[in-house]
């Protein structure tokens, strides 16, 4: 604490209007600056010998996935606890997804046992969109379909900015199953927003359509199929986890040329700056998407990620429990 | 039934090049006369200012029954026709059971006159219950007056069956209607591929599912000499290959819905759930493309692909919400847009829904000719409304255009000299 | 609206040398005293405090800053920024001076001890303000008080210091129709 920090009444109050979280996208650069300066606080509890606040005291979460999650589910949970929410679990059998089940009513009744904040993964895209306007509580999107994964662009926005000066003007490459993945779309729109340049690598069939377009929407993003033009001068690189239906489906012939093609090793580390860090959202494949020795070595950010996810989505917490309703 | 006089509207019929301002006489349910002496006693319905134009005809509607009637019956969709200046729509067999047999046929055409305000011309199965695996009672079906075969909602993706299907239509002289869609391209496919796809995070159907499935039925109508009429039609690459296809000699027609003709696929961002349809809403290229289609006669015809859902089938995920648009009641009203903005001849567009359907039916149809039935349809170019889906006739109220201002509508429409709607 | 100035620079000055010297005599081992301002204009008061204490005595005072955020039971605050807790060393068996600029209903100093609490377990947790308005919800009281100013509830006292605002005056502020 510097005393010559000024304190205006102005600079105090970045307002926070979003009731719901769904994606990064209806953010604004000031609304991420109080995300992250809130996980800035919140990390600065979590160093505590008592890593408790009672921010959330009297307030119930309930994370409903559906789709299987660990380590999302896990940090949101943590998350809660820490600032003394009561947390309830939910989770949904894959079959009261299938179509004739309401989410909203699924939704609906949650907030009638008593929910404040739901927590909810869903293997549709947009389905947070569709229950949104029918949910008081708070709805905070951990994951949808291909669609977006918010926090977790939030969490790596944050590591990147813990190690690098700003995050304009970086450099970063994000390679692997992008097409497929909702960590690297938020990534996109929330690091192109920073401006970031964001380059995409991938095998021609994981590439999402529409990207490569310098007139489209966004110009500040590259996309190639060759991994040395990928990594070349990259600040950060950021590999995603292959999943196994991809060989299944026919959009790869299989993991040998994949990870021949775009593992990130240390050989093809060294094409990035000196001072480049590796980021993985996890869970990892081991020596698929990532070389071991990259994986365990001194640049990688992956358990540091982890641990700043607890911070960012604490943040996410509190600002949302602020919020008055709509 | 007392005589009837549409008193000066613009006439314009394009069957017989007829656009003049003038009076139309209904007797007996029949067009008596146009200009000329009107007899005094009679009712007179005031059109000066409105244009007068023969009942549209869709070719291509959805009205659920019999099976789904918590999304339409016969007669709520013949009413939401009535209000869209339709006086002849032409139903899909994708009910539930199936009109694949005579049976099915014979309860729709008995439900329709029974229920219906406008003629109601049921469409007959390609396949039994639509599965693409044995052909439906063609022959028998088309005694009972289908007016085509279809298996609409699906493609009939065997290629050895479709030229079966084909062959086997000829005797009956009507067409196969297809749905053109090679389901292993659009796969989960829920709206149109590419950047806004990418963006929702939602798969995409390539054009090409489409494309391909148009070369190979045109290539199947070319070696079999059958009638190849292609629904919706909403790629580019479509109308093109459609275009070689007829300067070859191919007989094959197609159709362009009001939907496709007028909105993109930006209509989905937000997840909007009542821009969801199949084929999906596409890019301006396409759209552009669509219209140049209409203007050079690639496209033979507008229809609606009217396809009701109840509120519960649209609000839910994206992915799970069923595809379609309740499209009757807005048609002409979105069209319009074409003609205010210069894009399309008024002539031509009434052409694409009254003769040019009535071409592909083969029937007397869509016409203001002295002596045909009095189908007839008035329309306020000018009036500007704006849609509200609560008040559709129509019992599906999906139409991304709710709430939208739209120019021009249906004041009046005469089903058989009957006034069977009137603002 | 209407202001009315009820201490000024002087006034400010002469007040927080009398609170430095009350803070003095009353705890015999200044040796063992932090100063804890809290977010946002306590800081700065408390970094006032320590100076004063260390021309009187000689010795310097640490000082730290507080942010209560976490800790506050009212909810339309939460879309302000959570500030950083810096506090120099261990407050386990230390005297921790609370300083804040305003006392008025008593839940911010609640929220600040129970704050405190959290950190580590000081011997004893005293309380200084520049300005006690009254109107107390919680049986909280300060040892320390600059000035005692009765208010209505519906007018706003404004503390204006010159890290923060430019310059140093206490203000009434009264919302007119």
């Amino acid at each position: 604490m510097s005393g010559k920090e000024t304190v205006s009444q102005a600079g105090e109050s970045v307002a926070w209007r979003h009731h719901h979280v769904l994606d990064v996208d209806d953010f604004s650069t000031a609304e991420i600056e109080l995300v992250m300066q809130t996980a800035d606080a919140m990390k600065d509890v979590l160093s505590r010998p008592i890593r408790k606040v009672p921010a959330l005291r009297g307030k119930t979460v309930f994370t409903v996935f559906y789709e299987a999650s660990t380590r999302t589910r896990g940090s949101f949970e943590a998350a809660a606890k820490n600032l003394s929410a009561d947390v309830v679990n939910i989770t949904a059998q894959s079959s009261s997804v299938t179509k004739g089940e309401s989410l909203i009513d699924t939704l609906n009744t949650l907030e009638a046992i008593g929910a404040d904040i739901i927590v909810m993964r869903h293997p549709l895209s947009g389905a947070h969109y569709c229950a949104a306007p029918y949910v008081k509580a708070n709805l905070l999107n951990a994951g949808d379909g291909w669609h977006a994964h918010p926090t977790q662009a939030l969490l790596d926005l944050y590591t990147m900015r813990r190690h690098k000066m700003s995050v304009n003007g970086l450099k970063v490459a994000i390679v692997g199953d992008i097409k497929h993945s909702r960590v690297a779309h938020s990534n996109i729109w929330c690091l192109s927003k920073m401006g970031a340049k964001v380059t995409l690598c991938a095998p021609p069939t994981l590439l999402p359509a529409g990207m490569d377009d310098p007139q489209g929407r966004f110009p500040d993003v590259n996309v190639t199929t060759d991994i040395n033009a990928a990594l070349q001068d990259a600040d950060v690189v950021m590999c995603l986890r292959l999943q196994k239906e991809r060989m299944q489906s026919g959009l790869l012939p299989g993991l040998r040329e994949f990870t021949s093609g775009y593992q990130l090793n240390k050989e093809r580390l060294a094409l990035a700056k000196p001072d480049a860090i590796v980021m993985h959202p996890g869970p990892v494949n081991e020596d698929v998407e990532l070389a071991g020795d990259v994986l365990h070595g001194p640049r990688s950010m992956v358990n540091e990620q982890v641990a700043n996810g607890v911070a960012v989505r604490m943040a996410l917490l509190y600002l949302l429990s602020g919020s008055k309703e709509l | 039934m007392n005589d009837l006089i549409i008193k000066g509207g613009r006439v314009i019929d394009p069957s017989q090049n007829l656009d003049d301002i003038t009076d139309v006489l209904i007797s007996a349910g029949r067009v008596e006369s146009i200009g000329g002496n009107m007899p005094s006693e009679a009712e007179v319905i005031d059109a000066r200012g409105k244009v007068v134009c023969p009942g549209f005809i869709d070719l291509h509607c959805h009205l659920r029954q019999p099976g789904y009637e918590q999304k339409e019956t016969i007669a709520t969709g013949a009413r939401a026709a009535a209000r869209g200046g339709f006086t002849t729509v032409c139903c899909m067999p994708n009910t539930s059971p199936a009109m694949d047999n005579l049976a099915i046929v014979e309860y729709v055409k008995t439900i329709a006159e029974k229920e219906a305000v406008v003629r109601v011309l049921p469409v007959g199965c390609i396949t039994r219950g639509r599965n693409g695996g044995e052909l439906a009672d063609m022959q028998e079906v088309a005694g009972a007056g289908v007016v085509g075969f279809s298996d609409d909602g699906s493609y009939v993706n065997d290629p050895r069956l479709m030229r079966r299907a084909m062959e086997y239509s000829l005797p009956t002289g009507l067409p196969i209607i297809q749905h053109c869609e090679d389901p292993s391209l659009s796969a989960d496919g829920v709206m149109n591929d590419g950047i806004i796809a990418t963006r929702l995070g939602l798969c995409g159907v390539p054009n090409a599912a489409e494309e391909v499935a148009v070369a190979r039925d045109i290539i199947l109508a070319e070696l079999t000499g059958a009638r190849l009429h292609i629904a919706h039609v909403s790629t580019a690459g479509s109308v093109e290959l459609i275009r070689q296809a007829k300067k070859r000699g191919v007989k094959v027609t197609c159709e362009a819905t009001p939907h496709h003709l007028t909105m993109t696929e930006e209509r989905v961002l937000g997840y909007n759930t009542n821009a969801k349809v199949n084929p999906p809403l596409r890019t301006r290229n396409d759209v552009d493309a669509l219209i140049e289609g209409l203007k050079d006669g690639t496209i033979d015809i507008i229809a609606t692909d009217h396809a009701p859902h109840t509120l519960n089938d649209k609000l839910c995920e994206f992915g799970n919400a069923a595809s379609g648009i309740s499209g009757l009641e807005t048609a002409l009203g979105s069209l319009l847009a074409l003609v205010h903005s210069g894009k399309l001849e008024l002539s031509l567009l009434i052409a694409k829904l009254t003769a040019e359907p009535a071409k592909i039916l083969g029937k007397p149809f869509g016409m203001l000719a002295v002596g045909a039935a009095a189908d007839i349809t008035i329309i306020d170019m000018d009036a500007e409304w704006v849609v509200y889906a609560g008040k559709f006739a129509s019992m599906g109220k999906n139409t991304p255009l709710d709430g939208e201002k739209l120019k021009g509508m249906v004041i009046a429409t005469i089903f058989g000299g009957k006034i069977v709607y009137q603002e | 609206m209407s202001a009315k100035v009820i201490m000024t620079a002087d006034e400010m000055r002469r007040s927080l040398a009398r609170m430095a010297h009350e803070i003095v005599e009353r705890n015999r081992t200044i040796e063992n005293i932090v100063l804890v301002g809290m977010h946002t204009r306590g800081f700065p008061l408390a970094v006032r405090l320590a100076a004063n204490i260390t021309s009187f005595e000689k010795i310097d005072v640490p000082v730290g800053a507080l942010d209560f955020s976490l800790y506050r039971d009212d909810l339309p605050a939460r879309s302000l920024q959570v500030k950083s807790t810096a506090i120099p060393g261990s407050i386990a068996g230390k005297v921790v001076v609370l300083v804040d600029d305003v006392l008025y209903t008593g839940r911010s100093a609640r929220a600040a001890m129970d704050a405190l609490i959290d950190l580590g377990r000081p011997e004893v947790i005293q309380l200084a303000v520049l300005v006690d308005r009254g109107h107390r919800e919680l049986p909280i009281r300060a040892d320390y008080v600059g000035k005692n100013i009765p208010s209505a509830k519906d007018e706003d006292v404004q503390v204006c210091l010159t890290e923060a605002d430019g310059a140093d005056e206490v203000r009434i502020v009264r919302e007119e129709d």
